[in-house]
């Protein structure tokens, strides 16, 4: 009998009730909130109600840092467009970034499966050292471990990052107000269809490719050039833009609408959505971000992401509204509109 | 993208809108049944409602293979799967339909071999590569979908694949059309017709619902203009007096059907003498099996088959919902037990249901009806 | 049942009339043309793909149709208004008592 924490499964604070994990608990959606929300947030957080951010600030004796942390698995290891080293690195990155702050250092661990090929292990820790550098962090340290083959998908990479706040923005949800605008950065989609297409099971191949990259340079922009009205910031990783949108919608009490023919989604990714019956809107992303801004100060804001290198596709999506409270509704031109959930679990291609 | 967006254009969109109000009789409440769930989803994707005037009213029917496959269907399935020699294989929107013991996706999390395929053809290049396994393709579908599942036997067969077997639960639609006119809660005006069923089956099938039961019917495509289109052909009809069988979807679809699809489907299915229907009950002749000659590829012929019947709980209400007796929001279960997390009925499951569409795209519209107004 | 996307054929397999590679804005699928068997499509064909098989050609014809019909909508009753407004009606009644 193993000495450790013994779990009361009765103890009324623990609201997650499922009896075993499921894929879905990690595909982002309303599955993976039930998880954080239900099981680590009371046991971790204890009775703070603070929104789960994408990076945690801290003041610890006066100074005052942001940190967050992020694991990586996917498969294919490499796709067009990028690898896991680079995600994990990006991914980290760019939580600091919407997070409010300039990222500075990260370490990286690693999780390898026995048979992996150093030459496969050897181009991923490049991919990391260059991702890296191109981001501006430094790489601080790291750990590794070895599991059987079989575990591990060839290797899981987890890092972790620090950064330091950037002045003059603070992300509050709680500060989003109807008529504040919804910024994105740039098109929808590439990344999770990218990789649905490097699996190779769909007899289906396109011109596309991950959009990973660092978005500190545009988050930077954007905080120059409105800093104080930026209200609050994401990067729609799995699960997509539907996702962190709706956790928006839910943390400020307000509601989401979005103008359909102004959500940037580059063509191959449409006719990908089409052909399987999956929303853009769902999809991962690894370079893009979402940002709210008052509205006096958005078509600033705009410019200043348009003027930056990878920001030319930038545009205003969408506004904050007093209803539909705590949802997000997408709308047409002609006047149509319908509700856009958060997912369960992943979403699945469908023929009907 | 050609031949999709030209039929999304706002501008005609706005136009088609308008001549619905204009067609519309004031004094007259219109019933028009979509029976496709193909359609469902697309009237609530494009939010067509919003644009149709409230004496028009869009009751969904039971064209939705998923949801109308009884439980019981995915229990006996899975039962096969449970040997760890055989890969279960089905299309995505099957993969969180509840079984007794959990949908597919529960079951891979327990261990079981199971993939997502996106054509039939997969199923059989995953036989291919995994010669010591069988796999079991479940097959689902209305007339849509058989003729490709018909192929890849005649395929199967010719290259003696034998490590292969179709599970079939195709489902014909005239048969379900039919359920629905003898039910005496319904009562409507006329059908919006499957427009991807007929690019198989034509539209003669549709004759009887003219002619016998003198309801018009038209045969729709699935982009907005397609739908408002229809509903102005229907309203025209309505408006004369007429019940005929119109084709709206002539760029796609043939008056005579598919000749070399139907072949393929005489070719390897008959109909079963009768089939459960969920929500509907037993309804002879609607249902396809692989016939005799096809017994090898026919998993139902191979292995044995518990002949699970499992009866929905007596509080969900899919049957009604199915028939377009009850919209999803009355049924009792609707949002509270039943959710798309925690999915009580197909219906709620499939991206085609009506109680998911409903849930995922409108529901939390009910409070805006005063405050959408004019889109930006 | 019914999730179809048109789509055009760019190549058919050299190896296998049967399979072609159809184009989506960019997304290219291998598609089944066997259920076309009795009036196959050639490249530059634009087909309705369900499940990786072509269900039926497309026709450019009945779609020009169709848009000139959903174009037309509203034009007759708009010119019916203006012609109203001419008081051309009163003439008619006249002329017919």
């Amino acid at each position: 009998m193993s000495s450790g924490v013994k779990l009361d499964i009765s103890d009324p604070k623990i609201r997650f009730r499922e009896p075993q994990i499921e894929m879905a608990h990690g595909a982002g959606g309303k599955a993976s909130r039930r998880l954080v929300e239900g099981l680590f947030a009371p046991l971790f957080f204890g009775a703070s109600t603070d929104p789960l951010g994408d990076a945690a600030h801290l003041s610890i004796n006066g100074a005052q840092m942001a940190v967050t942390t992020d694991s990586f698995v996917v498969k294919p290891l490499v796709f067009p467009g990028g690898s896991i080293g680079e995600l994990a690195v990006n991914g980290t990155v760019n939580d600091l970034s919407v997070s409010g702050a300039r990222p500075e250092a990260i370490v990286v661990g690693l999780i390898l499966e026995a048979g992996l090929r150093t030459d496969v292990l050897q181009a991923e820790i490049q991919a990391i050292a260059n991702a890296a550098q191109k981001a501006g962090v430094r790489i601080a340290g790291g750990d590794t471990k070895v599991v059987e083959h079989g575990k591990a998908d060839g290797m899981y990479v987890s890092t972790t990052g620090l950064g330091t706040l950037l002045p003059g923005v603070e992300i509050n949800p709680q500060s989003v107000r109807p008529g504040d605008k919804i910024l994105l950065s740039g098109p929808i989609g590439d990344h999770g269809i990218t990789i649905l297409l490097a699996r190779g099971e769909l007899d289906m191949e396109g011109n596309l490719r991950s959009d990973t990259r660092s978005v500190f340079p545009l988050v930077d922009a954007l905080v120059k050039a409105a800093g104080p009205c930026v209200r609050w910031m994401r990067d729609p990783t799995r699960g997509g833009a539907a996702t962190s949108l709706n956790e928006l919608a839910r943390d400020c009490g307000l509601g989401i609408v979005l103008f359909e023919d102004k959500i940037p989604v580059h063509d191959a990714v449409r006719g990908a959505c089409e052909l399987l019956g999956l929303d853009a809107l769902h999809i991962a992303n690894e370079g893009q971000f979402l940002a709210v801004v008052s509205a006096e100060f958005a078509d600033a804001a705009l410019k200043a992401l348009q003027a930056t290198p990878g920001g030319e596709e930038a545009r205003i999506v969408g506004e904050i509204r007093e209803q539909p409270a705590g949802s997000v509704l997408v709308m047409t031109l002609y006047g149509g509109s319908r509700i856009v959930d958060m997912l369960v679990g992943d979403p699945l291609p469908r023929i009907c | 993208m050609k031949y999709v967006d030209e039929f999304r254009d706002p501008e005609l969109i706005t136009r088609a809108a308008e001549e619905i109000k204009r067609l519309a009789d004031p004094n007259r409440h219109y019933r028009l049944m979509e029976v496709c769930g193909g359609h469902t989803h697309a009237i609530y994707r494009f939010g067509l409602k919003d644009v149709l005037p409230p004496n028009i009213e869009l009751i969904h029917g039971p064209g939705c293979p998923v949801c109308v496959l009884p439980m019981g269907r995915i229990d006996d399935a899975l039962s096969i799967s449970a040997d760890p020699n055989v890969i279960f294989a089905a299309f995505g929107d099957m993969m969180r339909v509840p079984g007794t013991n959990g949908s597919p996706l529960e079951h891979k999390a327990r261990g079981m071999d199971v993939r997502i395929v996106y054509s039939p053809s997969d199923a059989i290049k995953l036989a291919k590569m995994n010669p010591q396994k069988h796999v079991l393709f479940f097959a689902i579908g209305f007339e849509t979908t058989a003729p490709s599942t018909a192929l890849t036997l005649m395929r199967a067969k010719s290259e003696g694949l034998h490590n292969f077997s179709v599970f079939c639960n195709h489902v014909t639609i005239i048969p379900a059309i039919r359920a629905i006119l003898d039910s005496p809660d319904m009562r409507l005006d006329g059908f919006i017709g499957p427009g991807h069923v007929s690019t198989v089956i034509g539209c003669r099938p549709y004759e009887w619902i003219a002619k016998n039961e003198r309801k018009p019917i038209v045969v729709c495509g699935f982009e907005p203009l397609d739908l408002l289109q229809s509903i102005v052909m229907l309203l025209i009809q309505l408006q004369k007096g007429e019940a005929k069988v119109e084709n709206q979807y002539k760029r796609v679809v043939p008056w005579e059907g598919n000749r070399a699809a139907l072949r393929a489907m005489a070719e390897t299915f008959q109909l079963r003498p009768y089939f459960e229907w969920r929500g509907l009950g037993f309804i002879s002749q609607s249902a396809l099996r692989i016939r005799d000659e096809y017994a090898e590829w026919d998993s139902e012929q191979r292995f044995h088959i518990p002949g699970i019947r499992v009866t929905d709980p007596k509080a969900a209400q899919c049957g009604e919902v199915l028939k377009g007796v009850l919209k999803p929001a009355q049924c009792k279960l609707f949002g509270k037990e039943c959710t798309p997390e925690n999915p009580v009925g197909a219906l709620m499951v499939s991206s085609e249901g009506s109680c998911a569409a409903y849930y995922n795209y409108e529901h939390r519209k009910a409070a805006l009806v005063t405050s959408i107004g004019s889109a930006a | 049942m019914c999730l179809a996307i048109p789509g055009k054929i760019v190549e058919i397999a050299s190896d296998n009339p049967n399979s072609a590679l159809v184009d989506v804005v960019g997304m290219r699928r291998k598609v089944d043309l066997g259920l076309l068997q009795d009036d196959m499509p050639v490249s530059g064909d634009w087909v309705l793909i369900h499940v990786g098989f072509a269900m039926s050609k497309i026709s450019e014809v009945d779609a020009i149709d169709q848009m000139r019909t959903l174009e037309m909508l509203g034009e007759c009753e708009a010119a019916a208004q203006e012609v109203r407004g001419y008081g051309l009606e009163d003439l008619e009644d006249k002329q017919a008592s």
